[in-house]
């Protein structure tokens, strides 16, 4: 296998985008990370599409081919392939154009992540994205997916004394990240009384411990290394990669207190760069519920099991601490736009480890972290990101 | 969704029938078609078994912001049972007094699950409730 780096990144603002189709979405971003990378489009050599759910939230599948001819791609007959993984579909996305590349099956790729969320009421909107959770043995009793997050909440407060407060630190910081992020959905500050006071979703869970719905795109660009030092000044490296899956019905798993997806594709991932948890500089983690930001740094091994919510509390994870987590402002803030976020996640730890963060950047890290989940953990996409 | 993707599970969902691996013992709920341990071995093998809805409460939440189907129920409260075959499931717990406790006993009970809104089809199936309470 050979190495791959990045060398474009594109988004678009992430939020309630009424003017902006799922089209004119995916071409914004894509159009952006060509412009990053330099690159024209016959320089591409195929196109990863990382979406959830188009079929329902727009009736529209094959959207990949659909994406591609919108790009003038298809005037070359390019190979255009859509990924699908709940949640994690678009970090699922990137890991296959990773390979494709490693594999040497293709030179430069451009993969992308979309997702049209707005177009729907809010109810059906919740309905949909429940759709990554078991149907049958889990929505059809009247869970939903924050209520899954919530029953995990509670095994976590009851086994190692996490507390309402120390959860709601995970909102608190995703939202003073994004206050300095132009593309963010949220670009407000709130407190912890403000998470811990908020209408009840699924108690413990409030309206401030959940991500939003959002309309959004994000796209990179990757080259072969050897081809990426031609283009770019700094290209970042795509150092490890790991994917796990596990049962998508919560209650089938031995652990309600963590998700082992995370655990064994963070390994995977560590092993194939030869890095560990302690090399680690940023990172951006699945952040979909409070909850959610506690479990990922202790099932990616930067804190012990159980010190999660001290840590976030003690301010380990703040733009200032040991490793600044979700600068974008994460899946809270930044926003979630189901198919867009893998791939948002790699934008920003690329952003960072190129030093090109503006007002939000943190001093000089290199070697950045993303972490990915699709419904309650049946699926994790881990990657380690380094500076060359 | 349909009616006959629901329909083909009423047995399970009525009488809580699972199955069971002869060659680990290993018990499922839902009915496996192979043992996830077993792999091959255990295909064609699994012997269907009835569970005794006796369980203890190993997590909840109350469910304030729900599906349309289930908004005349709100709010309701969802748990993971662990059934005392060992498999746990997911279900609603009624018939509460205050707020559930984790590792209470609960026993199933058969009740309606919801109004299916666009068929008009009443759904059934199993829920919890508190176990050894006089009523
Ligand atoms: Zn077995």
């Amino acid at each position: 296998m050979r190495k791959v780096a990045v060398v474009g990144i594109g988004m678009t603002p992430f939020g309630e985008l009424w003017d902006m189709s799922l089209r004119s979405l995916g071409i914004e971003a894509g159009l952006n990370a060509m412009v990053d990378a330099g690159l024209s489009s016959d320089e591409i050599d195929a196109l990863y599409v990382g979406n959830m759910s188009s079929g329902r939230f727009l009736g529209q599948e094959h959207i990949a081919a659909m994406i591609s001819d919108q790009a003038g791609f298809t005037r070359r007959n390019l190979p255009a392939i859509r990924v699908e993984a709940g949640e994690a579909s678009g970090a699922l996305a990137f890991r296959e154009a990773f390979l494709s590349v490693a594999a040497e099956i293709h030179d430069v790729v451009i993969v992308g992540g979309a997702e049209k969320m707005t177009d729907v009421s809010d109810a059906m909107a919740q309905e949909i994205f429940a759709a990554s959770v078991d149907q049958e043995w889990e929505s059809f009793f009247g869970a939903t997916v924050p209520s899954l997050y919530a029953m995990m909440a509670r095994r976590h407060m009851l086994e190692y004394g996490t507390t309402r407060e120390q959860m709601a630190e995970v909102p608190v910081n995703g939202h003073r990240n994004a206050a300095k992020n132009p593309n963010a959905h949220f670009r407000n500050q709130i407190t912890v009384d403000a998470v811990i006071g908020s209408g009840p979703v699924a108690t413990p869970l409030g309206v401030l411990d959940c991500a939003p719905v959002s309309d959004g795109a994000s796209a990179v660009v990757l080259a072969p290394l050897e081809i990426a030092k031609r283009m770019t000044d700094r290209p970042v490296m795509i150092a490890g990669s790991g994917t796990a899956t596990d049962s998508i019905s919560l209650h089938h798993r031995k652990t309600l207190s963590g998700i082992p997806a995370t655990t064994i594709a963070s390994r995977l991932a560590y092993k194939r760069s030869g890095l560990s948890a302690k090399h680690i500089d940023i990172a951006e983690v699945h952040d979909n519920y409070s909850i959610s930001g506690i479990m990922a740094v202790e099932d990616l091994g930067f804190v012990p099991r159980g010190q999660g919510g001290p840590a976030f509390q003690e301010g380990r994870f703040s733009a200032d601490g040991e490793i600044p987590i979700n600068l974008s402002g994460g899946l809270k803030a930044q926003g979630q736009p189901l198919g867009a976020i893998g791939i948002a996640q790699v934008v920003e730890v690329v952003r960072q480890l190129r030093g090109e963060g503006g007002e939000r950047q943190v001093g000089n890290p290199e070697v950045g972290l993303t972490q990915c989940v699709g419904g309650t953990g049946g699926t994790c996409v881990v990657h380690v990101l380094k500076v060359v | 969704m349909g009616v006959a993707r629901f329909w083909r599970d009423h047995r399970i969902r009525y009488q809580l029938i699972g199955n069971a691996c002869p060659i680990c013992g290993n018990r499922y709920f839902p009915p496996r078609e192979l043992c996830p341990d077993c792999h091959r071995e255990s295909i064609g093998k699994m012997q269907e078994m009835q569970f005794s809805g006796k369980g203890a409460l190993y997590s909840y939440t109350v469910v304030h912001e729900t599906p349309d189907d289930f908004s005349d129920q709100r709010p309701y409260v969802m748990g993971i049972v662990e059934l005392e075959e060992g498999p746990r499931i997911t279900a609603q717990i009624v018939e509460l007094e205050g707020e559930p406790v984790i590792g209470m006993p609960v026993e199933m009970v058969f009740r309606k699950i919801r109004e299916e809104s666009a068929e008009g089809v009443i759904q059934y199936g199993y829920k919890f409730r508190p176990a050894g309470v006089k009523r």
